[in-house]
Parts: C-alpha cells; structure tokens; sequence
C-alpha cells in the first residue's frame, strides 16, 4: 500500500521528476531493508567469519572480516576434544521425542479444549506460560533423583514436555476453532462417535496446525537450555549445555567457541528459513492467543 | 471424506437440535484434554505444590528438614541483595519492553506492504528469535570484549569512544538489553504484523482518497487500529523480560559483582549454588505472584483505556 498507491494522487508532476522521486523512494525502502536485517545478518556473518577464521585472525585488532584463508579446523577441534557427536544425538533425541508426546497429548487436548469452549483449561496454559522455566526446576530435581531418573534422556524428554505441551494446545485451539462444525457434524450423524469425527474429519483438516506446533515445539525444544543445565549429567548433556561448558573453559579459543554455537544453532536457522511460513503463522496464532 | 460429505448435504441437522446435542457434548469433549490434564498435573501442578510446600520448610541439601512457617518469605523482604535484584529486574523490563515494541512496531508497518522476496526476508528478520539462544549469548559475549571485540571496532569507525559492554557494572544492563532486544524485536514484529493484516482496510482507503499524508495515515488510523496488538506484544514482552534467564546468565552469570543479578539468576543461585531449597522456594512464589501482578496490571490498563 505505501510504495505505489501514495504516488498516484498528484497527477501535474513532471515525469522526470516523478521518476526521481520513484528512485528516491526506491533507495529508501532498500535502505530502511538494509537497516532492518542488518543486525540479524551481522551477528550470524559474524559467528560465520569467527568459525572459519585461526584464532590470530579472529584476536587482530581491527578485526578481520573476510577470512583470508578459511578453514574447517575449528569445527574439526570441536567434535575432536569433546564428545559434541553425542551431545548432538542427545538434543536430536530430546527434541524429537518431546515434540511427538506433546503432539499425541497436546493436539486431543486442543480439539476438546476448543469444541467444549473449556477456557479455564486454557488458563491453564497460560499460567504455565508465564512460570519461569527455573521454578519447576527444584522439584523436578529432587522427584527425578528420588525416582533414579536423574541423568537419564528421560527426565529432560518428560521436562521438555512444559515447552511443548503449551505451544501444541495453543496452535491446536486456534485451528479447532476455526475448523467449521457442520463437516463434523456430517461424521456424528453418520453414526461414528465423537472421537471418530476427530479421527476422520477434524485431524486430517488440522494437519497444517499439527505441521506448525511440531516445528515451533522441536526448535523451542532444541534451543532449551535451563531444563538441561540442572538436570542433565556429564552422558545426558544437550547441545546448549556443552556449549555453555566450551564457553566457560575456553575463554578466548573464538574459533572453536564459534564453532561449536554454528554447530547448536544452524540446524535451527535452516529449518526457520525453510518453513518461514509456517512459522510466521504459528507465532502470530500463539502471539495473538497468548 | 468423501461420503461424509455427501450425507451432510443429505441429512442436514436443524439448528436448534444440533445446539442441544453439541450442549450435551461439551462433557464428553473434555475427555479429549485428559491425558494432557495429566501431564499438567504430573508436570506442572505438583511442582507448585512441592514449591509451596518447600517455601515454609527450612532446608539446605544435606541437613534436616525444619517447619518455619513464613521465615523464608520475612527473611526475603529483609534480605536487600533479593531488593537489589528486584530492581534490576525491573529496569531491565521497562527496558527490554520498550525497545523491542517501538522497534517491533516499526518494523511491522515495513513489513506489512507487499515487495518481492517479502517472505524470504522476513525469515530472515526473525532468525534472531528462533535461533539458539545460549549459542547466541556466546558470540555477542566475544563481539562485547573491551579490547577485542568487534562491537568497540564499529564504534571507533563512527567516532564514538569504546565501552566495557557487560564488563562494567554500570553498562552491563543496558548491553544485556541489547542482546535482549536483538533476540525479540522479531516476536513483537509478528504480533503486529498480525494485527495489520487483520485491520478493516475501509477506513485507510477513504483517507487516502482524501488525501492524507503516509505519516497521517499511521498516526490517525494505522497505529490505533493495532493497539490491541501492539499491547498484547507489551504484555508477552514484559512476561519474558522478567523470566529473561539464558542469555543473562550465560554472558554474565550475574556478574560483574552482582551488577547483572535479576530474580531469575538469584534464584538460580540460592536454588543450585548454596542449594538453599526452602529460601529459593520462597523466591519462586514471590517471584510468580510478581509476574502475574504486572501481566494482571497490565490487562486492567488496557481494558481502562479501551485499548482492546
């Protein structure tokens, strides 16, 4: 709406000017662009350039941007001197798992929270959105100890559950809703039970939704980092976690210490510029919701 | 599908029935969010219970156990460093609330018009949002060092004097909100986005038809048709701001000093430092009623104004 339609009303200007004024107004939108995503593109060049780059270039004052001669040695210490491969498989296994129980759990519970219009259960949600993560953390660490779950995937699979459960039910009552209650009734009357109108009209039309809170909850999920300091042991260890350790011991290996945080956090950066969409769409539901 | 589709057309339900039958309904729905009520109990509702219950007991990891009543929470009021922390949390917030909104705002009317690679660009604005935030604390913990850093380089190109960033208590809140504000312009930009794209387009149109200038445009109509939005954005950002835990603690764990010490460290501190569980307890309860007081204030704001 602004470029085009605000140029049209003034009709006697010169058509020379009026192209000068188009190029201006060009030049401007490219810049306000620049100015935009220049923060966001400077820290991730940035971490890019430190992790190509030997440590004497990345120390140097003024700093070396383009790396001179760029190389994969950092990366190569990383996976070298700690076992990041399995810190790896940890977080992927971690993530993965929370993401499908909060799906099998969370997605039931959007549609009956929505159909039955059960708001004090969506309070619910919303409390356990506004909790600090760290407040479940005392119990938890003493329920897992007493239970011998302490240092065991499990314990942060069922943790993580408090990142995606929420998100999963808030995207889920958001597509329910909208979802128009005659293609259900049409399966009620057909002689199926309610949970089969679930089963065979509102879960195959909510798939986009499912599609949405599964991303949102794995990357919430992968980027956790608070759940995992406290309860994972030196086997359970997830990516932030080890990467936080690299940033404790390793005080001005750069090289490595970028490394390792392009290591934890490109998969994520890959799958939000894949499925920006969907993305866009699951934030501003829960945004909106929340 | 198919077939069910055919017998609606077939049988359709009357109104007044099917309202009565979808009234009987509504309990047998509930069902559907059992095994997930479960969960929150298990998850949830008894870590609040264990806190309540730990917040009147007098207990450090490796001595007994004590009933103290309400000492934990009397000492908490005496106690300044949790003061200190209190108002550090609070700066930050009014801080990590503000820049996002304005900037998540302004962002939101760039975003909001139509230009080639729209999509693609805005995924791009919103990686700082999803990207991993300990990974990130740790570059922008390099791009901070005094003499080394890249951030005090940019600054001498443009003639400004260098800073100490989070190395000295009285820019270490300020610099954490920078990261801060980094990391979640993005959410707020989407929220608001939202709320354009669910603006009513008559009243922009006949303004434009009369003539009224872009920045009229935003200011008269743009700006207090997404309120709404912009202050459910302020609510969210404030929730997060005070729960703000990742990158605070791992560029500065508190430091230098306690110059950086918000509830969320302290809390961590008492819980898992000292392992002083019924204090850090009682931190948590207070902390949470904190965090409900100011969303709660921030509602009955909105509904005062009717902003919503």
């Amino acid at each position: 709406m602004g470029v085009a339609s605000t140029a049209l009303p003034r009709g006697q200007t010169v058509p020379l000017a009026l192209r000068w004024r188009r190029l201006g107004r060009r030049l401007g939108f490219l810049c306000g662009l620049a100015v935009l995503l220049s923060p966001a593109l400077f820290v991730f060049l940035w971490m890019l350039s430190l992790s190509l780059k030997p440590d004497v270039e990345n120390t140097a004052f003024p700093p070396v941007f383009i790396p001179t001669s760029p190389t994969l040695d950092n990366f190569r210490e990383v996976f070298a001197t700690s076992p990041f491969a399995l810190y790896g498989r940890n977080s992927f296994v971690v993530a993965t798992a929370a993401t499908l129980l909060s799906l099998l759990v969370g997605v039931p519970a959007g549609y009956g929270i929505a159909k039955a219009k059960a708001h004090g259960l969506a309070f619910v949600v919303l409390v356990s959105r506004m909790t600090p993560g760290l407040s479940y953390l005392i119990p938890w660490f003493m329920l897992f100890r007493a239970l011998g779950l302490h240092n065991t995937l499990w314990a942060l699979i069922i943790t993580h559950l408090v990142i995606g459960l929420p998100i999963t039910i808030w995207v889920m009552m958001g597509f329910f809703e909208d979802l128009h209650p005659e293609l259900e009734e049409a399966a009620l009357v057909d002689g199926g039970g309610i949970w089969a109108a679930f089963r065979d009209v509102a879960l195959p039309l909510a798939r986009p939704g499912m599609v949405v809170a599964a991303i949102l909850a794995f990357i919430f999920s992968w980027n956790n980092f608070v759940f995992a300091v406290v309860l994972a042991g030196p086997d359970t260890r997830t990516l932030p976690v080890a990467v936080f350790n690299v940033l404790t011991f390793e005080q001005l290996a750069w090289g490595k210490l970028a490394a390792a945080a392009l290591v934890v956090t490109l998969p994520v950066l890959l799958l939000t510029v894949l499925v920006q969409r969907q993305i866009v769409a699951g934030m501003t539901t829960g945004g909106m919701k929340g | 599908m198919g077939m069910t589709l055919t017998s609606a057309a077939r049988h359709p339900g009357r109104p007044a029935r099917r309202a009565v039958a979808s009234y009987r309904r509504r309990d047998k729905y509930i069902r559907f969010a059992l095994p997930a009520l479960l969960v929150v109990a298990a998850v949830i509702v008894f870590p609040w219970l264990y806190t309540l219950y730990m917040s009147v007991q007098e207990w450090q990891v490796g001595s007994d156990r004590v009933f103290v009543g309400l000492d934990n929470y009397a000492n908490l009021l005496r106690d300044a460093r949790f003061h200190a922390a209190v108002g550090r949390t609070l700066v930050y917030t009014v801080l990590a609330v503000t820049l996002p909104v304005v900037l998540g705002t302004v962002a939101a009317v760039f975003f909001h018009r139509d230009f080639p690679w729209r999509g693609f660009f805005r995924g791009i604005f919103v990686l700082p949002m999803m990207a991993t935030p300990v990974a990130i604390a740790l570059v922008w913990t390099m791009m901070f060092h005094p003499q080394l850093g890249v951030l005090n380089y940019l600054l001498s190109l443009v003639g400004l004097p260098p800073s100490l960033w989070v190395y000295a208590p009285d820019t270490v809140i300020p610099a954490l909100v920078l990261v801060e504000t980094w990391q979640w312009t993005p959410l707020v930009m989407l929220i608001v986005l939202g709320g354009l794209a669910a603006m009513p387009t008559e009243p922009l149109e006949s303004a434009v038809v009369d003539g009224a200038s872009p920045w009229r445009v935003l200011r008269d109509i743009t700006l207090p048709l997404t309120l709404p939005f912009i202050m459910v954005a302020v609510v969210l950002r404030a929730i997060d701001a005070l729960k703000a835990f990742d990158t605070i603690f791992a560029i500065t764990q508190g430091g230098p000093g306690t110059a950086s010490e918000t509830i969320n460290i302290y809390l961590y501190l008492q819980a898992f430092s000292f392992f002083r569980i019924g204090h850090a307890s009682a931190v948590v309860v207070v902390f949470f009623l904190l965090i409900v007081a100011l969303a709660v204030g921030l509602l009955l704001v909105r509904q005062r104004t009717k902003w919503a």
